[in-house]
């Protein structure tokens, strides 16, 4: 590649130096010199409807692999659609890179023709950005992104290039180095917290393993799982952590937080060490801060200084890849405990074990289940069965995602793949097709509620033009139902605005599309419906009616203590006219 | 609680977006800041003055120090530092309060960059409680006209500054 050649050229070079094997997008005026270098590309563009699918479809890419997901948009309008997963990826830490046309240079700031100020309105959303008005700046720029992008925490860097840069003809150099003399990667722990967190644990009576997303971007599965059992702690995983642990692992307790179990969130509370290991104490976990783990001293190991103290303040902070603390601290673990645990020590640990245990017998995460109506809880049970631990399982956001999350098992890390952070509705159709593109080996559901089905409907034509063997399952219960429980609950059930009375007829909206679906409603029919839309070997699409009053249950309400769960309902719940 | 900060961020367009986006984000009011070139003029030395939660003080210097373009940032509020602003001020004086005005601008070390019939324009320096005592003397003699800078600061205890070295594409 020494001879003269063009900046899109360049720029699919520089993608296939970094590995990249496919990327979604959706072509516009200013990217049309990129798209006519793809033509005859070996790196596959995928052509998603809509840009905000496009990022979305990279983050199921990237979390299902761990590699960097890329998205493509044209200027204006189509950089201005990336907004939604970018944030997306930003809140989740998810390694995405993001390039966007531009006007051509001498045009930027004259109101052309779809231009939009994409370097201004990205900074916020971005770990970090680009506006590449020189060609001899597009490769280092480049790498530097997906540099950026996935190392440290990982998160979304977006690369805005004119039309001009993308024509521009010049030679093109191999990047051998990148200087970013300000930006500071924390990978090893401090030795002596390390030491003094081993210290801490082995006299500890009550340890709690507080496991999140960070576990599943360091690839730190087998060093927790090492961990939990050297410890004999019990372990919750986040809802960005799940898969972390195994679903069967004996140390595995549950999901803590809003909709946590009720052992999680009563070990929380009654611990007196907690091992949070990639987690930012997020209010969804945490519930009222104050009263957090009140009695536990908190270790807390993360590779962003930032989210030490920011919420909580740790008395043992350790900043570093949790990777490698882990491994350090197994080390050290394993040297302590060669001479023992007290007498003491050891049935304090044995009465927490029990406590634990009992807990989790007191108030299990059962699946609901009724003759005359299919639950949601039903729903996810026979998922579960159907996934055995292995699918990847693609949620939107909403009640089906929590009760997704309680009751369906992972045995393995990157399978659940969802929006933790910013909650994003539509993100769960889009993320499956990233997820399948990057695991053609793999059965993925995309599992989602009648609105966020709503919202991805366009991407059905991605689904087909592919021929993706998504599994699309929409738990339908007609409500817009996080809503509308929180209305019921908290707005005197006063339901304003939440009801989706209409929904497409799914047998004739998947074959309008060419492939096959059905509606459900019957408890019976569940099980074989459920192993029929597998057993096809295309797409489907199953609709699947629900009791549509149904609530999400342990609840913490806004503001409370985790420990102070609604179980169950309150009262009968009167069902509006 | 007003924080100064100061930072060394790399020269680059979009760095201080980057930096008072962090801030308004947050809705913190920036009192003032400066940015100016360093010796290596890839780099800038920039002093903000900035209204923050006394709670949330650590955590904006976190995520300061988070920014690629960002060097180094520094919470100079409660160190030992020297702080400085430089005031222009023009002040329309009468005949007779000339003289007075002059020795006023003396007890400052305030010097004259302009003098006509109208009245003098002068620049002083010093602790901004010092320029604010300064404006407050020369509006007792007429109309009065100023112009900040805004707070400048060094520390005066060296920071270990860490920089990244760079890393090599190949062994990533």
């Amino acid at each position: 590649m020494s001879n003269l050649t063009t900046g899109a050229k360049m720029l699919l070079e520089c993608l296939a130096r970094e590995g990249v094997d496919c990327f979604f997008g959706y072509p516009g005026g200013v990217t049309l010199p990129l798209y006519d270098a793809i033509y005859d590309h070996h790196i596959r563009h995928v052509l998603v409807r809509h840009e905000e699918n496009a990022c979305f479809a990279a983050e199921g890419y990237a979390r299902s692999t761990g590699k960097v997901g890329v998205c493509c948009a044209t200027s204006g309008p189509g950089a201005t659609n990336l907004v939604t997963g970018l944030v997306d990826a930003m809140m989740d830490s998810i390694p995405i890179v993001a390039l966007t046309g531009q006007v051509t240079s001498k045009l930027i700031g004259s109101d052309a023709f779809q231009e939009a100020d994409t370097f201004g309105i990205t900074r916020s959303c971005t770990k970090h950005n680009y506006l590449v008005k020189k060609l001899e700046d597009l490769p280092q720029a480049i790498h530097e992104a997906f540099y950026i992008a996935a190392s440290g925490r990982p998160g979304p860097v977006l690369v805005d290039i004119p039309k001009d840069v993308f024509q521009a003809q010049g030679h093109y150099t191999p990047v051998t180095s990148i200087h970013l003399p300000g930006y500071k990667v924390f990978t090893e722990g401090h030795t002596g917290q390390i030491r003094r967190a081993a210290q801490v644990m082995s006299e500890s009576e009550r340890p709690f393993i507080y496991a999140g997303g960070g576990i599943i971007a360091a690839n730190a599965w087998a060093e927790l799982r090492e961990l939990a059992e050297l410890a004999d702690a019990p372990v919750v995983t986040t809802l960005m952590g799940l898969g972390g642990l195994p679903s069967n692992h004996p140390n595995f307790v549950s999901m803590p937080g809003m909709h946590g179990s009720y052992a999680a969130n009563m070990g929380m509370t009654h611990c007196d060490v907690l091992i949070a290991l990639g987690v930012r104490f997020d209010d969804r976990v945490t519930g009222r801060l104050a009263a957090f783990a009140p009695h536990a001293k908190v270790i807390h190991v993360d590779i962003d200084p930032a989210e030490i103290g920011k919420n909580r303040a740790a008395d043992i902070p350790i900043v570093g890849d949790v990777k490698r603390v882990l491994g350090k601290l197994n080390q050290t673990l394993a040297e302590l405990s060669a001479t023992g645990l007290t007498a003491g020590a050891s049935a304090a640990r044995q009465a927490w074990w029990s406590q634990i245990r009992g807990w989790k017998a007191e108030h299990p995460l059962l699946p609901v289940t009724s003759d005359s109506e299919i639950k949601p809880q039903h729903l996810m049970r026979e998922i579960d069965r159907l996934s055995a631990g292995e699918a990847i399982v693609c949620s939107d956001v909403g009640q089906h995602q929590m009760w997704a999350a309680q009751l369906i098992r992972f045995n393995g890390p990157r399978l659940w793949i969802n929006s933790g952070g910013l909650g994003a509705m539509g993100f769960g159709v889009p993320s499956a097709i990233g997820a399948q593109f990057a695991r053609p080996d793999k059965l993925v559901f995309a599992l989602v509620g009648d609105g966020g089905f709503q919202m991805s409907i366009p991407e059905l034509s991605t689904i087909a033009s592919y021929g993706l063997p998504i599994k699309i399952v929409v738990m339908n219960n007609g409500y817009l139902g996080m809503v509308r429980q929180w209305q019921e609950l908290f707005y005197n059930n006063r339901l304003s605005s939440v009801e989706l009375d209409c929904f497409p007829d799914a047998e004739k909206l998947a074959g309008a599309y060419g492939f096959k679906g059905r509606t459900i409603d019957k408890p019976w029919e569940l099980a074989s419906a459920l192993e029929q839309a597998v057993r096809e070997p295309g797409p489907y699409l199953l609709n699947v009616k629900v009791s549509p009053y149904e609530n999400v249950y342990p609840m913490v309400p806004a503001g409370g203590a985790i420990n102070e769960m609604v179980l169950a309902p309150p009262q009968p719940v009167a069902v509006p006219k | 609680m007003l924080l100064i900060i100061s930072l060394l961020v790399e020269n680059k367009p979009g760095a201080l977006m980057r930096i008072t986006g962090l801030l308004s984000a947050r809705a913190y009011n920036i009192e003032s800041l400066t940015v100016a070139r360093t010796l290596d003029p890839e780099l800038s030395r920039m002093t903000i003055v900035v209204d923050v939660d006394s709670t949330l003080r650590q955590q904006v210097i976190k995520q300061m120090n988070k920014l690629v373009n960002v060097l180094q940032a520094v919470d100079l509020t409660e160190s030992p530092a020297v702080r400085r602003e430089m005031v222009l001020v023009r002040v329309r004086t009468v005949q007779e309060t000339r003289t007075a005005v002059l020795k006023e601008a003396e007890i400052f070390s305030a010097r004259v960059v302009d003098s006509s019939t109208e009245g003098f324009a002068l620049e002083a320096t010093g602790d901004p409680e010092k320029l604010d005592e300064f404006i407050d003397v020369m509006r007792s003699y007429g109309e009065i006209e100023t112009t900040r800078s805004g707070v400048v600061a060094v520390s005066l205890e060296a920071k270990k500054l860490r920089l990244q070295p760079p890393v090599l594409t190949e062994a990533r």
